[in-house]
């Protein structure tokens, strides 16, 4: 993974096509495989540190995320809300728009899914309950947008900076909201009311897994379709891409960036929804999983694919899950998680950077 | 930025020397050729200008001079020997200093930290010997340098002042002046001049970059003109003292704005007929800001197959015009028609559905995505239209057909449709884009600068088919800086001088040089009254 290895690799793109085979190969190697062996490797130098055997904690983690039935099942449940976010990512990012308050906004639908669910139970039929759960935590969601979409529009105010204003603002009220609004009176915890297991979405088959889990990959998959099919998503690309040339075109591009911001935000709604009527049940106080910052580096190492997205995420829940467990068992923090993870991204990122440097040189 | 430390300085090359040059250097972007096969000799004790429009070239020449580029063939040589300046730190290195057009200290330090800025860190800096030199400058070269005020409390003159010391701390040799005198009250641009002799005599190489006429006569010792990237020709020291400042003027218009090869005579066939008015504007104006030119008070109209032409020199107001009549750019004065219909307030997608058609200048950065596909660029201003989208869902082979038949009719040289745009030369973009605006019922094309940065074969491919659009009935606003593209293709002439139209004529393609002389004079006739007041 140095620089004088991206340099032995020839650069035969005029000559035969075994030779563009290879350097293919090359690239995957390089910039895939090559940085995730890396961090497995550092990382494995840091619990050596610490006197704890890496081979063995690795083995925990793919032994609980992947292979055991039940670490399985949470893991495909872990992906609902990921893949929820990841769609609306996906939209705003291939717009060329940087929505990093996913949090904010999938908190409060998860909060708003949280106070409604409950409290319509047995007014609604089950499935409109649900749905119409969904339908709200959405809405509010974007509406946690409006803000920074019409910033952004009409007045070109950065939008990297105001969402994560927005998030900010948004998880507090998220947890005003659960202390002093839609407290469940029954319970000495500070947290909103809980929906019932049995009038949670239903799981898949005979196992644990939220059927949450089809709706979110529906959705990924639909975002996909969208942006590469239709006129509306190349008219959110062209914006992306060069907004100069949409105005160009003759596009309206405040009117494209708002529903760009309302259609991301949205899917970090239903992500809350999702959290919550699949799997919680109720929101508790100060609780933020953060699941949105977690997605953002991988929707991009997918290079905003929905395809790839899913099987990032799907690996990804697994680690999520497995190094919890293996945490527990080797005895080191909960938060090597987070030191693994770092690794990975830093090393992802240099070989990026190192792929782009050895293509620019290469012609 | 050891120079401080040799107070007395390397000797300056002899006078007459040549300092710095260029030797055949060609420098080109994605999409245009922004130095084409240039050499140039700067000498020490000469105060050398480059006079041209805006995009002939000279900031690049800068930009390579002062390390920020590197040119793509060719050499620049320092003191007779080729050097490599691949950074601004070579370039210092070299004895060469830039001031730039705009103020480059640091608003917020002194002017004694921005003297000392860049220096050996490690090293306190030598306050006494600094003060000793800035001393000897203010002595021989009036320089007033107040060591202790805050740079920001400066007038933009003295800023400048400082620029220039600085670059005389550093020992230059080659002193560069890129539109220095833009910034400055007529006072102030006299005394650089005097300030730019001074420093000749003392052997130092002053280049003194200008779009202006006056002062390039009265600064200068040497004139070198560049056209469109291209060394139109000089006027030596010799022949400009004989010269009266009249004379020179007369000279220099003809470099700046006479015809590149006089061999070609522009083909020109019957007066067209023309029909009914087409495109109609009536005093349209359009909101300013200190980085972009207001419109006031426009009024043309183009009628049915004839080619009216848009003459001035580059940021008058040319792409403002064009945007406002395409749409892009609101009106805040007057109204623009259509056949009759008025379109003021229309979104470019309704104009274009009555038939406008707008070819914008800018072909890498607004004509086109370059990550996208050549095929999805020939539709980018029908997204959602019948019959490459049904219901919104996108017909991929309907697109391909179109841009496979586009590429074959506009004989665009691209591997494929699929290859991305942003790969193909400017000439092949500027195909694509020609293209896609003639190619479903156009009835009125606005051209800016349709032939900017490309080759002879490209510019005569595109001048046949303006030609041919306006024979087949089209209205045509041909925008361009070019005054033989205007009178070989245009049945009238109007110039835009600072967002108005200062002057119009019609054309006659038999005497071209009458023209071009007349042409000429009106755009840069009323802007020297001005700087002469």
């Amino acid at each position: 993974m140095s620089a004088s290895d991206a340099q032995a690799v020839p650069a035969p793109l005029d000559t035969a096509k075994k030779p563009q085979r290879e350097t293919r190969l090359m690239r995957f190697l390089l910039t895939t495989l090559g940085p995730i062996l890396a961090a497995l490797v550092t990382s494995g130098l840091v619990l050596v540190a610490f006197g704890i055997n890496p081979l063995s904690y690795y083995a925990f983690v793919v032994q609980k995320g992947l292979l055991s039935g039940l670490g399985l099942e949470q893991t495909l449940t872990r992906m609902a809300p990921l893949l929820f976010l990841a769609a609306g990512l996906i939209v705003a990012f291939r717009a060329g728009i940087w929505n990093l308050g996913v949090d904010g906004q999938f908190l409060l639908g998860a909060v708003v899914a949280a106070a409604f669910a409950p409290a319509f139970l047995g007014i609604l039929p089950g499935w409109l309950l649900l749905l119409s759960g969904f339908l709200l935590a959405g809405a509010v969601g974007a509406l946690w947008s409006v803000l920074p979409a019409l910033l952004r529009a009409y007045q070109g105010v950065n939008e990297i900076i105001t969402t994560l204003m927005m998030t900010f603002l948004g998880v507090s009220l998220a947890n005003v909201l659960v202390k002093l609004v839609f407290l469940d009176p029954e319970t000495t915890v500070p947290q909103t009311r809980t929906l019932p297991v049995e009038d949670r979405l239903p799981r898949l088959f005979d196992t644990t897994i939220s059927s949450g889990l089809l709706w979110a990959l529906a959705a990924v998959i639909l975002v996909h379709l969208v942006m590469t099919r239709t006129a509306f998503g190349l008219k959110l690309r062209t914006v992306g891409a060069n907004p100069l040339a949409a105005c160009h075109a003759g596009l309206s591009v405040p009117r494209l960036t708002v529903a760009v911001f309302a259609i991301s935000a949205a899917f970090a709604g239903l992500a809350g929804a999702s959290e919550i009527l699949g799997v919680n049940g109720n929101v508790r106080a100060d609780w933020n999983p953060a699941y949105g910052l977690m997605v953002i580096p991988l929707v991009f190492l997918a290079r905003l694919d929905g395809v790839g997205s899913i099987v990032l995420i799907f690996f990804y829940s697994a680690l999520l899950i497995g190094s919890e467990s293996a945490a527990r068992r080797v005895g080191v923090p909960q938060d090597f998680t987070l030191v693994l993870v770092a690794t990975l991204l830093i090393f992802l990122g240099l070989a990026e950077w190192l792929d782009h440097r050895r293509r620019k040189a290469g012609g | 930025m050891r120079s401080f430390v040799r107070s007395a300085g390397t000797p300056l090359p002899e006078k007459g020397a040549e300092a710095a040059g260029l030797v055949a250097v060609t420098k080109r972007f994605p999409g245009v050729v922004a130095v084409d096969d240039v050499s140039l000799g700067f000498r020490a004790g000469e105060v050398h200008v480059l006079l041209g429009e805006n995009g002939a070239g000279k900031s690049t020449i800068v930009g390579m001079l002062a390390g920020l580029q590197q040119p793509d063939e060719g050499q620049i040589t320092v003191n007779g020997r080729p050097a490599s300046l691949t950074s601004p730190v070579e370039s210092l290195a070299s004895g060469i200093n830039t001031v730039f057009q705009h103020v480059m200290l640091v608003p917020t330090l002194t002017v004694f930290e921005n003297l000392v800025l860049g220096d050996d860190w490690w090293r306190r800096p030598p306050r006494a010997l600094i003060e000793d030199r800035i001393a000897g400058l203010q002595r021989d070269f009036g320089l007033r340098v107040p060591l202790d005020a805050v740079t920001g409390d400066l007038s933009l003159g003295e800023q400048q002042q400082i620029e220039i010391a600085r670059a005389l701390l550093r020992d230059s040799h080659v002193l560069i002046l890129d539109e220095a005198t833009s910034m400055l009250t007529p006072q102030g641009a006299d005394e650089l001049g005097e300030r730019m002799r001074r420093l000749a005599e003392r052997g130092i190489a002053v280049v003194f970059i200008t779009h202006k006429l006056r002062e390039a006569y009265r600064f200068g010792d040497r004139i070198s003109v560049l056209k469109q990237g291209r060394f139109a020709g000089e006027i030596a020291p010799e022949a400009l003292r004989a010269m009266s400042e009249e004379q020179a003027i007369e000279e220099m218009v003809r470099l700046m704005f006479g015809a590149g090869d006089d061999a070609a005579q522009p083909e020109c066939g019957p007066a067209r007929e023309t029909g009914p008015v087409r495109l109609k504007a009536s005093g349209v104006a359009t909101a300013g800001s200190i980085e972009e030119m207001a419109l006031s008070g426009i009024s043309l109209e183009v009628y049915c197959g004839e080619i009216l032409g848009v003459a001035g020199i580059d940021g008058n107001g040319q792409k403002q015009l064009a945007e406002a009549l395409a749409g892009q750019r609101p009106v805040i004065a007057g109204t623009i028609e259509l056949e009759g219909v008025d379109v003021t307030r229309a979104s470019v997608g309704k104009r274009r559905q009555f038939g406008l058609r707008y070819l914008t200048d800018d072909r890498l950065m607004e004509g086109s995505v370059g990550s996208f596909p050549v095929s999805d660029n020939t539709v980018l201003k029908q997204i959602g239209a019948p019959p490459f989208w049904t219901c919104g869902v996108v017909r991929p082979a309907r697109i391909a057909d179109h841009a496979r038949d586009l590429i074959k009719r506009f004989s665009v040289r691209t591997p494929g449709e699929a290859t991305p745009i942003g790969t193909l030369s400017g000439g092949n973009i500027q195909k694509v884009l020609l293209g896609r605006e003639l190619s479903d019922a156009a009835r009125v094309v606005v051209f800016n600068k349709p032939t900017y940065g490309l080759d002879m074969q490209n510019i005569a491919a595109s001048r046949r088919r303006i030609r041919q659009i306006a024979e087949d009935g089209i209205a045509v606003l041909l925008i361009s800086t070019d005054l033989d593209e205007l009178i070989e293709l245009s049945d009238r002439i109007v110039v835009m001088d600072r967002g108005r139209i200062c002057g119009g004529l019609a054309n006659d393609p038999s005497c071209p040089s009458e023209m071009r002389k007349a042409i000429g004079r009106l755009m840069v006739g009323e802007a020297q009254v001005e700087e002469a007041a």
